[in-house]
């Protein structure tokens, strides 16, 4: 049993996570590598508190907030958690520079949740080559999961391959005949997620019949829209960021285009996006999920999302609650407890490494019924099954089954 | 052909964008003969104090004129704390200065409203425009406020002692102080006007591309692009350029295979570049004889 546990006041919020057991080892096989001690657990970690992408940040705060909690019930295994959070703007030459520190001068156990493609990709191989888990890194490109040529790092969120390859399954299922037009940033998100989409249509990828693909310093999308109205697509696929997510939604419904839409997972925020391109335009879109949202009156009752708004209340009260980042947060961060919880008193990196690898059917309190956090050593994509949504009136609502995205393995 | 139509009138809809931001551009270009890096971010935060006044349950016009008057006084101010002091200081001294601007309004809007993206609400309502879905009745009032400005602006220049002065004050400071005018007063001035037409530019196209710290990143160097097109001393050239810009940009990326994807916003550097080679003084700029 987990002797130290027993003690805490406040197990009710740790209950799913006891529940799902574990193994605690002696105390004569304690095990430390940098970081890791019989008192702390040092985690590092890089948002973009400033910069363009600061809105991200938040991830950053709720972790912080959700470990201060964990420390405040006793940490884990009786180990309070140190969590350095050093800002990194969203800048990769930043982002090695802060690497660096966190594991060269604070000697952090591991890095946790670095936030953005860019920025992880540029500290992948640094600290693939000082042997430091870069562990469930904040972004959905495909790389952060390839276990072959980085043993050391690890996603968390759905692939964007797998995203894609959700739609692919969906579209096939109810518009065997669509034609496809697809708008994507022409970047990770945007191939990533193309890819997915034209290997999960696989034979059929001619359904395809127009791609357009924008940067991010275009001022406006509209020309783009235009075109691809003009290929006669009755889908449009539109694998965008925030601002470009709300300009695309507004223009087709300004142009009378109303295809069966498909608003890609980056940018379903309510808040965020949808309001903001008005939800008139917005009535009808399709997208997909993996998280509760924290807006739902479905999870009213639910006791995961009831532990959420209690971690808010206490730790986080100032935090917007519908934004999507706080719940990703909390969930990305009750993982890690418990990856830290299973490896008990052997707080090595490559014992790290091994549990977090061996996650089977863990559900954090956020994650949708059905969907479930796992990992081998040959899977370092946590979570692959997402559940398609419609967009209603003012909110989501979930509809058909949990469609599973696996990437070959 | 309907494709045609469609991006062409598409391209003038964003040139208006492009025009409104060039206005600003080639306004402050007059008064300190140099173009201010962070013109753009100016806008960008004039529009934020409107924004935050609107949602303060100010009404748009109420609001409007207020930030008009806010962005001139801190036009003004700029100048006469950051920008005077460096007056005989190094060309590149004042570029550092421009981007050191850029970079802290940016940061500060951003601490202060966040990243996400706003809606900022449009005086002209957003219905088609003349049966036009292309074009809206926000942007087609975002093209007459352009036109009014444009001959404001000009009227300004040509019948007012002050306008005279200033343009007196940028082409010749050394005759103009002679004849008793306050040539560093003009370029104060300078920037609270072309702060305050920034200010305009940015309440006009934050309804269209949404408002947050960076709306103005590309639009910048599309405006520069229609300002160096039209000719960077001529206010006119500046807002024909932005409307040529606009349509060449959609014609370019709609027919010239490859470009539409990857090469888009290159469009407007190439521009920039071809007519400072082939025509420095763009379309309609006078051109500038120094005496030796």
């Amino acid at each position: 049993m987990p002797r130290c546990l027993l003690r805490l006041p406040f197990a009710a919020l740790l209950a799913a996570t006891i529940a799902l057991g574990g193994v605690s080892p002696s105390a004569a096989q304690k095990a430390y590598d940098p970081g890791a001690s019989d008192t702390t657990i040092k985690i590092g970690n890089l948002m973009p508190y400033s910069g363009p992408a600061s809105a991200y940040a938040i991830v950053g705060r709720i972790e912080q907030a959700y470990f201060r909690m964990v420390n405040d019930q006793g940490g884990i295994n009786g180990r309070r958690i140190e969590f350095i959070s050093y800002d990194d703007a969203y800048s990769p030459a930043k982002a090695v520079e802060q690497t660096r520190r966190l594991v060269e001068r604070d000697e952090v156990l591991l890095v946790f949740s670095a936030m953005g493609t860019p920025s992880n990709a540029a500290i992948q191989k640094y600290l693939d080559a000082k042997k430091v888990p870069q562990l469930f890194a904040a972004t959905g490109a495909t790389r952060f999961g390839d276990p072959a040529n980085f043993p050391w790092t690890m996603g968390w969120q759905p692939p964007y391959q797998t995203e894609g390859r959700v739609y692919a399954k969906y579209i096939m299922a109810t518009k065997p005949d669509a034609k496809i037009a697809v708008l994507y940033q022409n970047d990770d998100l945007g191939k990533d997620l193309l890819k997915g989409l034209r290997d999960g249509l696989g034979a059929k990828a001619a359904m395809i019949v127009a791609e357009d693909s924008y940067e991010i310093g275009e001022p406006t999308i509209d020309s783009h829209v235009l075109r691809l109205k003009a290929s006669g697509a009755d889908v449009f696929i539109s694998i965008t960021t925030p601002k470009f997510a709300a300009q695309a939604i507004r223009t087709a419904a300004r142009i009378e285009w109303r295809p069966l839409y498909v608003q890609t997972l980056v940018s379903a925020s309510i808040g965020a996006v949808i309001s903001v391109a008005g939800f008139d335009n917005a009535q009808g879109l399709v997208s997909a999920a993996y998280n509760k949202d924290a807006a739902d009156p479905q999870w009213r009752d639910d006791p995961g999302m009831q532990r959420f708004h209690a971690f808010l209340d206490a730790y986080a009260p100032d935090v917007n609650r519908t934004d999507n980042s706080a719940v990703y947060g909390y969930g990305a961060a009750q993982c890690l407890v418990e990856v830290l919880r299973r490896a008990g008193d052997n707080l090595t990196r490559a014992n790290i490494m091994k549990q977090a690898a061996a996650l089977q059917g863990y559900a954090p309190d956020t994650l949708l019924p059905g969907i479930t956090v796992d990992t081998s050593a040959s899977d370092f994509h946590p979570i692959e099954r997402l559940r398609m949504m419609r967009f209603s009136g003012d909110r989501w609502e979930l509809f058909g089954e949990v469609i599973g995205g696996e990437l070959d393995k | 052909m309907e494709l045609f139509t469609n991006q062409v009138l598409a391209g003038i809809a964003t040139g208006a964008i492009y025009a409104c931001m060039a206005l600003a551009v080639v306004m402050i270009y007059q008064a300190i003969d140099q173009l201010n890096f962070a013109q753009g971010e100016m806008a960008m935060f004039s529009t934020f104090l409107a924004w935050q006044m609107i949602q303060w349950g100010v009404p748009f016009w109420g609001a409007f004129a207020l930030t008009l008057v806010i962005s001139f006084a801190g036009g003004v101010m700029i100048e006469r704390l950051l920008f005077k002091p460096l007056a005989n200081a190094p060309i590149l001294t004042h570029v550092a200065g421009f981007i050191a601007l850029f970079a802290i309004l940016n940061s500060v809007a951003g601490l202060t409203w966040d990243f996400t993206i706003k809606q900022f609400p449009s005086p002209f309502g957003s219905a088609p425009f003349l049966g036009s879905q292309l074009i809206s009745t926000h942007q087609a009032g975002m093209i007459a406020v352009t036109l009014v400005l444009l001959l404001a602006l000009y009227f300004f220049f040509q019948f007012t002692r002050i306008g005279l002065a200033m343009r007196a004050a940028a082409a010749q400071p050394e005759s103009a102080r002679l004849v008793g005018i306050n040539t560093s007063w003009m370029v104060a001035l300078g920037w609270g006007m072309a702060s305050a037409i920034g200010a305009i530019a940015g309440m006009m196209i934050a309804p269209v591309v949404f408002l947050e710290p960076n709306m103005m990143g590309g639009v910048l160097i599309y405006g520069f692009a229609a300002a160096v097109l039209g000719g960077l001393s001529s206010p006119f050239g500046a807002v024909i350029g932005g409307f040529l810009v606009g349509i060449f940009e959609n014609l370019a990326g709609t027919y010239i295979p490859g470009v539409g994807n990857e090469l888009k916003l290159p469009i407007a550097l190439a521009l920039i570049i071809t007519v400072l080679v082939v025509k420095p003084n763009g379309l309609f700029g006078r051109s500038v004889v120094k005496r030796v």
